[in-house]
């Protein structure tokens, strides 16, 4: 059974047709990119995946359990993570915390036992600050750890975004243009990166404009235009799709 | 236990003012100095909510009232009357009824004071999980609409109720006895004692805020304030977050509106007034939204003055003034223009490092 399966997904805008019956799955294991020009509808699509949007139609199951139209916190209990095209950190909190809130559906210290600073609780959170610092150091980014989150260059602000969405250890990762704004080196980077998160069991899904990136990781590519589905295929053939091509000239 | 220390000066300040008083012959002080530390037990509640969850309530002085209001009402109105009602017997089996002479001498039932209370905060907390509920699922400033009129609609109530005393207010409330031959009242006798009651709760109320805040729902509620979209993408249930720390928050609010106003023998409409509930507002954004301390600090220098009468009849007016203020000139609180906030991150990030396990270089 596919991990993720959408089908006849929709999503209207007033009278703008967001997504339009758009179908694919993602299999387990597997790196997928969703490509397509400005606008395509990719962000809604994560958005409608994600829970921060209601689907108008169609269906989003995961693992074969249908999530659809679930509030986002519980889509994210459920095991999917994601980070956000124009990066969503917390601002006046350091990395290291940002990270840790990572952690919030993999530790269960509430309200009361909270106030009370319980021995289990102060344990438990022993054990969030060491998991979040293993994903800082997995990332390379350990020193930043005390630093204010929002006050980092882009780049590293990318990478704290990634490790916060991975210290949810999800099943599934989508990633909103993760190389968006980055030089080629960091780009390249980006892509080991994600073929490394692919050997940690994550499933990813990625929406992502290079085109080298994509063609170099991905296992197979979603091309969406206006909100439809044109093609999907593996790598090679996405390339020399003529639908595909036309698009993208056309553009 | 070492995570306390950081309470130590607290205690002494606290301890020394006593002291100090006791000296100088100022023993007075301690009543507003007792006050004060109530409204401020209110205020760094408010403090959780506005600072750290990003939500402002403008209803707070409306929570303060039906602690105050219910705990006076049930401790005085008398149920004599109702005495072979089914549930006046109900009430008496439950052993929490109180009998005693009113000034005229005769009978008087009510409820003891510490079933009234129970009560009072209770309902404090009902309520405001009935109003969170609907307006905490939106994103936005909804609280401050909701809050607002709540708060107008309680002290309407309070205004127009006989049952709670009108534009009079209920007076004649009875102390409130705790363990250890413990009372809250204003009478001169134990006037040191209930200086200690107040403080203790505020520093006890501290101490829960802090704890709360210095973890994994603290750091939830934060997140919220930062992005409600990452922080719900994170797995964080926002709108259960956001009402657990509205509730928590009127809760305090209730409890102090509670001891207040049986440590003052009464409690009068002007307590639930909108006006109040601006004032706890102001004085939240002086000390820095979400600075714990800086509410602390603000809320009693600020009530302290202004139960001495320094603002004059200019009361509410100053508060409105520095609510502006602080908007144009400081929006990180006054403590931030002295610079002191420099000073307690240096401490709080060598706080941090000592708490960071083995593990880490
Ligand atoms: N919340 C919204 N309300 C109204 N219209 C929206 C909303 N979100 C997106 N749209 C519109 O839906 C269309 C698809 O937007 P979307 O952000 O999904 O595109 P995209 O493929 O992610 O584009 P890009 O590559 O620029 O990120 C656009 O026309 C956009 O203006
Ligand atoms: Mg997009």
């Amino acid at each position: 059974m596919a991990l993720l399966a959408v089908s006849n997904l929709g999503k209207q805008f007033g009278g703008l047709q967001a997504v339009s019956e758009v179908s694919f799955s993602v299999e387990r294991g597997m790196i997928k990119a969703v490509i397509g020009p400005n606008g395509a509808g990719k962000t809604t699509l994560f958005n409608l995946i994600t829970g921060s949007l209601t689907p108008s139609s169609g269906s989003v199951l995961l693992d074969g359990r249908d999530i659809t139209g679930h509030r986002p916190h519980q889509i994210a209990s459920f095991g999917i993570a994601r980070t956000f095209q124009n990066i969503k950190l917390f601002p006046g909190m350091t990395v290291l915390e940002n990270v840790m809130i990572g952690r919030h559906i993999r530790s269960s210290g509430g309200f009361i036992a909270s106030m009370l600073h319980l021995p289990w609780v102060l344990a438990e959170e022993q054990r969030i600050r060491q998991a979040a610092l293993e994903r800082l150091e997995m990332l390379g980014i350990a020193e930043l750890a005390e630093l204010e989150a929002t006050s980092l260059a882009f780049g590293q602000q990318r990478a704290v975004e990634l490790a916060r969405a991975l210290a949810m250890e999800p099943d599934l990762l989508l990633l909103d243009e993760p190389a968006a704004g980055l030089n080629i080196y960091e780009t390249a980077e980006v892509g080991r990166l994600i073929s490394s998160i692919r050997q940690l069991g994550i499933t990813v899904l990625l929406v992502e404009h290079d085109m080298s990136l994509v063609m170099d990781i991905s296992d197979e590519i979603v091309v969406l235009s206006f909100g439809r589905k044109i093609a999907e295929d593996v790598p090679e053939a996405i390339q020399s799709n003529e639908e595909v091509i036309k698009v993208y000239l056309g553009e | 236990m070492r995570r306390l220390l950081f309470l130590l000066p607290l205690v002494i300040l606290v301890v020394g003012v006593q002291v100090l008083t006791d000296w100088t012959d100022t023993r007075y002080y301690l009543t507003q100095l007792t006050m004060a530390a109530y409204y401020s037990l209110l205020i760094i509640g408010l403090c959780a909510l506005m600072g750290y969850t990003g939500q402002i309530s403008l209803g707070h002085a409306g929570f303060f009232a039906i602690g105050g209001y219910l705990s006076a009402a049930l401790t005085t109105r008398n149920l004599a009357f109702f005495q072979d009602q089914a549930f006046f017997r109900l009430l008496e089996g439950a052993g929490i009824l109180a009998t005693g002479q009113d000034i005229y001498g005769a009978e008087l039932v009510v409820v003891a004071p510490w079933a009234a209370c129970l009560v009072a905060i209770i309902a404090a907390a009902l309520i405001a999980w009935l109003l969170g509920i609907p307006v905490l699922k939106l994103k936005g400033h909804y609280l401050a609409m909701a809050t607002l009129g709540f708060g107008i609609i309680i002290y309407r109530i309070a205004l127009a109720s006989e049952y709670f005393g009108e534009a009079d207010g209920i007076s004649e409330v009875p102390p409130f006895l705790l363990p250890f031959g413990l009372e809250v009242s204003g009478s001169f006798a134990v006037r040191e004692a209930n200086y200690y009651i107040a403080w203790g709760l505020l520093i006890m109320g501290l101490i829960l805020l802090r704890n709360l805040i210095d973890s994994r729902v603290g750091r939830a509620l934060r997140s919220i304030h930062g992005s409600e979209d990452a922080a719900g993408a994170m797995g964080v249930d926002t709108a259960r977050c956001k009402l657990q720390v509205f509730v928590l928050s009127a809760v305090f609010a209730a409890v102090a509106g509670v001891f207040l106003t049986h440590y003052n023998g009464g409690i009068g409409p002007s307590e639930a007034g909108v006006m109040k509930s601006v004032r706890y507002v102001a004085i939240v954004a002086v000390g820095g939204m979400a600075h714990l301390w800086g509410a602390l600090v603000m809320g009693v220098v600020l009530n302290f003055l202004s139960l001495r009468g320094v603002f004059g009849s200019y009361d509410d007016a100053v508060f409105g003034l520095i609510l502006i203020g602080i908007m144009l000139f400081a929006p990180n609180g006054v403590l931030s223009l002295l610079n002191f906030s420099g000073v307690l991150d240096f401490f709080r990030r060598r706080r941090r490092r000592v708490k960071e396990p083995g593990g880490l270089r």
